[in-house]
């Protein structure tokens, strides 16, 4: 009976607005190993794609924003705590897709679950320690808080798959923002594996969206797009940077590039509270105060 | 019992009789399928631009203020910077307090229309002598058109003749105005009764069949609205009488707009396609029809922080 069997291959789906959709294309890409076999398809998303990820991003970011930051501190270490849960299908998803060895793709997911914690833990200090109260020279009380900016998108570097994906979301939504993610273009199944993970987890619908497939063919809607609100380039390709900066000069969106080397993402280089700053708007009240 | 059966004015138990019923599987089917066309670039702006001029902008809320309604007024004569070219909506519908402050703001002569709801909007459930006096009054005040609506309880009840009558007697309270009858299809239950309804509207002599009053859900579907055309349709291949189709409520993206307007061309045909014939009413529409306008023209995803209110 078993030799009868027809494997049940499995075509990764883009995860916009909580939902695991095909791409409205319907186009789709083989992802193969670095020996170049098949290991499955996945779709490829287009700009209609990423229009409809930006239209359920920005409803979700106001939802989210409105959470209080304990429990957004609280579903992003729901997160980690269902990424840890499903390590090992993701060691092998990232082994398999990147032919990295099996202590490597460990280290990987390992150091992935870490700094969800470790930026879980910050939506509840980061108003503290990067707010202030401003000496000012008249009866004012004077402070500055940090509001999210809203939409984010964020291009992930081809490699490492996992890593630099949970470190450009992480830092951008624990204040309230939600993002549209790029995946890397040359592993994207461990992305997308990620995002079946957090659809398990407690994060609202839309928070995180993620999309794969190549990004050259997103970067102009991307930095023309007048309802994303910043952008965050990691993919460090000169190319895409030059032409995010030029795109986003226009609209005067925020533009925040992290041309880091593959390994520099094990690094605490990548663990940088001021990432978060990147995707705020800090914002100074004056409130008088009598006598 | 069987005396007061009987008792039915003769012309309007005909009505009942001749209106054929509605196959409720295809119309949904061929309803869906008018979402499937494939409109782009020169001919989706195009599209687009139709749309706003045959828009009805719409501000029916207990919170209008006379400020409200001149913003409303100032906003369908030019909906965006004139670089676009896009035209004015046809009218503005509101309340019947409302007529007054829209006319004062757009002059005695405006290319924009204003329409009012009329004869207790929206239920229908007042007494025929108030809802004349209403329809009088705004028409006075100086409304081009009244939206009606009516007597979803009498039409259920099987009271068609006093439907009609209702209609006729408004439609005379009307004078020189146009008159719009609301069927609130989201209340009549089944096609059946969608298509019936239409036929008593334009007999009494209504100029435009209207869905909903946009108070009731579901309000304008594709479905229903089909079914109405093909109810204008009959009408004028048996009258030879052009009777507009106006769909409101429920009809909230540019895309949603298109698809009302390629049903009107393969029902109706081009002859429909004039603000004259055909209305969508809508409060939000525009805003998503202006964004589109933008994004074909510009060429970039829009945001509608930058566009006014609506």
């Amino acid at each position: 009976m078993s030799a009868l069997r027809l494997d049940v291959r499995k075509t990764y789906k883009l995860y916009i607005g909580g939902n695991f959709v095909r791409s409205e294309s319907g186009r789709t890409l083989p992802a193969s190993s670095p020996s170049g076999e098949l290991l499955d398809n996945f779709c490829h998303a287009s700009r209609k794609d990423l229009r409809d990820a930006v239209a359920t991003a920005r409803p979700a970011a106001e939802g989210w924003a409105k959470k209080s930051a304990y429990l957004r501190g609280q579903i992003l270490y729901r997160a980690a705590e269902m990424l840890e849960d499903r390590a090992a299908a993701m060691r092998e998803e990232i082994a398999r897709s990147t032919g990295a060895a099996a202590t490597q793709a460990r280290a990987e997911v390992d150091l992935a679950i870490d700094r969800l914690v470790y930026f879980a833990g910050w939506t509840d200090k980061f108003a503290q320690v990067f707010g202030a109260v401003n000496p000012v020279a008249s009866s004012h009380f004077n402070f500055t808080i940090p509001e999210p900016t809203g939409v984010v998108a964020a291009l992930a570097p081809d490699d490492p798959s996992l890593l630099p994906l949970i470190s450009l979301a992480a830092p951008a939504v624990l204040m309230g923002n939600s993002i549209v993610l790029i995946a890397s273009e040359k592993y994207p199944l461990p992305a997308l594996t990620f995002a079946e993970i957090l659809a398990t987890s407690d994060l609202p619908g839309g928070v995180i969206n993620i999309l794969a497939g190549k990004r050259s063919e997103l970067i102009s809607h991307l930095a023309g797009h007048m309802d994303i609100n910043a952008i965050v380039n990691a993919s460090g390709v000169e190319e895409t940077h030059r032409a995010l900066q030029a795109g986003t000069a226009v609209n005067l969106k925020r533009y925040a590039a992290r041309p880091l080397k593959a390994e520099d993402w094990f690094t605490e280089a990548a663990e940088n509270p001021y990432w978060i700053a990147d995707t705020v708007e800090f914002k100074t009240a004056w409130h008088p105060i009598g006598l | 019992m069987m005396q007061q059966t009987l008792a039915l004015p003769r012309r309007v138990h005909s009505i009942r009789d001749t209106v054929p019923t509605v196959d409720q599987v295809t119309v949904e089917e061929r309803a869906a399928a008018f979402t499937k066309r494939s409109i782009k670039t020169s001919a989706k702006l195009a599209g687009l631009k139709m749309a706003v001029a045959m828009m009805d902008l719409t501000s029916l809320e207990g919170k209008d203020t006379p400020g409200r309604v001149a913003y409303l007024c100032r906003k369908a004569l030019q909906p965006i910077e004139p670089k676009y070219e896009v035209p004015s909506c046809a009218a503005v519908c509101v309340y019947p307090n409302m007529v007054r402050h829209a006319r004062r703001f757009l002059g005695e002569r405006s290319v924009v229309k204003i329409a009012s709801v009329a004869t207790g909007f929206p239920s229908g459930q007042y007494p025929l002598r108030t809802k004349l006096e209403e329809t009088r009054r705004a028409v006075g005040d100086g409304a081009d058109e009244i939206d009606m609506v009516i007597d979803r309880g009498a039409f259920l009840a099987g009271e068609y003749a006093r439907m009609f009558d209702e209609i006729a007697a408004v439609k005379a309270a009307c004078g020189a105005a146009h008159l719009k009858v609301i069927l609130e299809t989201g209340e009549l239950v089944t096609y059946d009764n969608v298509r019936l309804a239409s036929q008593i509207a334009m007999e009494a002599g209504g100029d435009f069949i209207k869905t909903s009053t946009g108070k009731v859900q579901p309000a304008a579907t594709m479905p229903v609205t089909l079914v109405m055309l093909e109810a204008i349709r009959d009408y004028f291949f048996a009258t030879g009488l052009r009777i507009g189709m106006k769909p409101a409520g429920g009809i909230r993206t540019a895309k949603q707009s298109l698809a009302y307007l390629v049903m009107v061309k393969e029902t109706l045909g081009d002859d429909w396609l004039t603000p004259d014939l055909f209305r969508i009413g809508a409060s939000t529409l525009l805003n998503d029809v202006l964004m589109q306008i933008v994004k074909t023209v510009e060429g970039n995803y829009q945001n509608a922080d930058y566009f006014s209110l609506s």
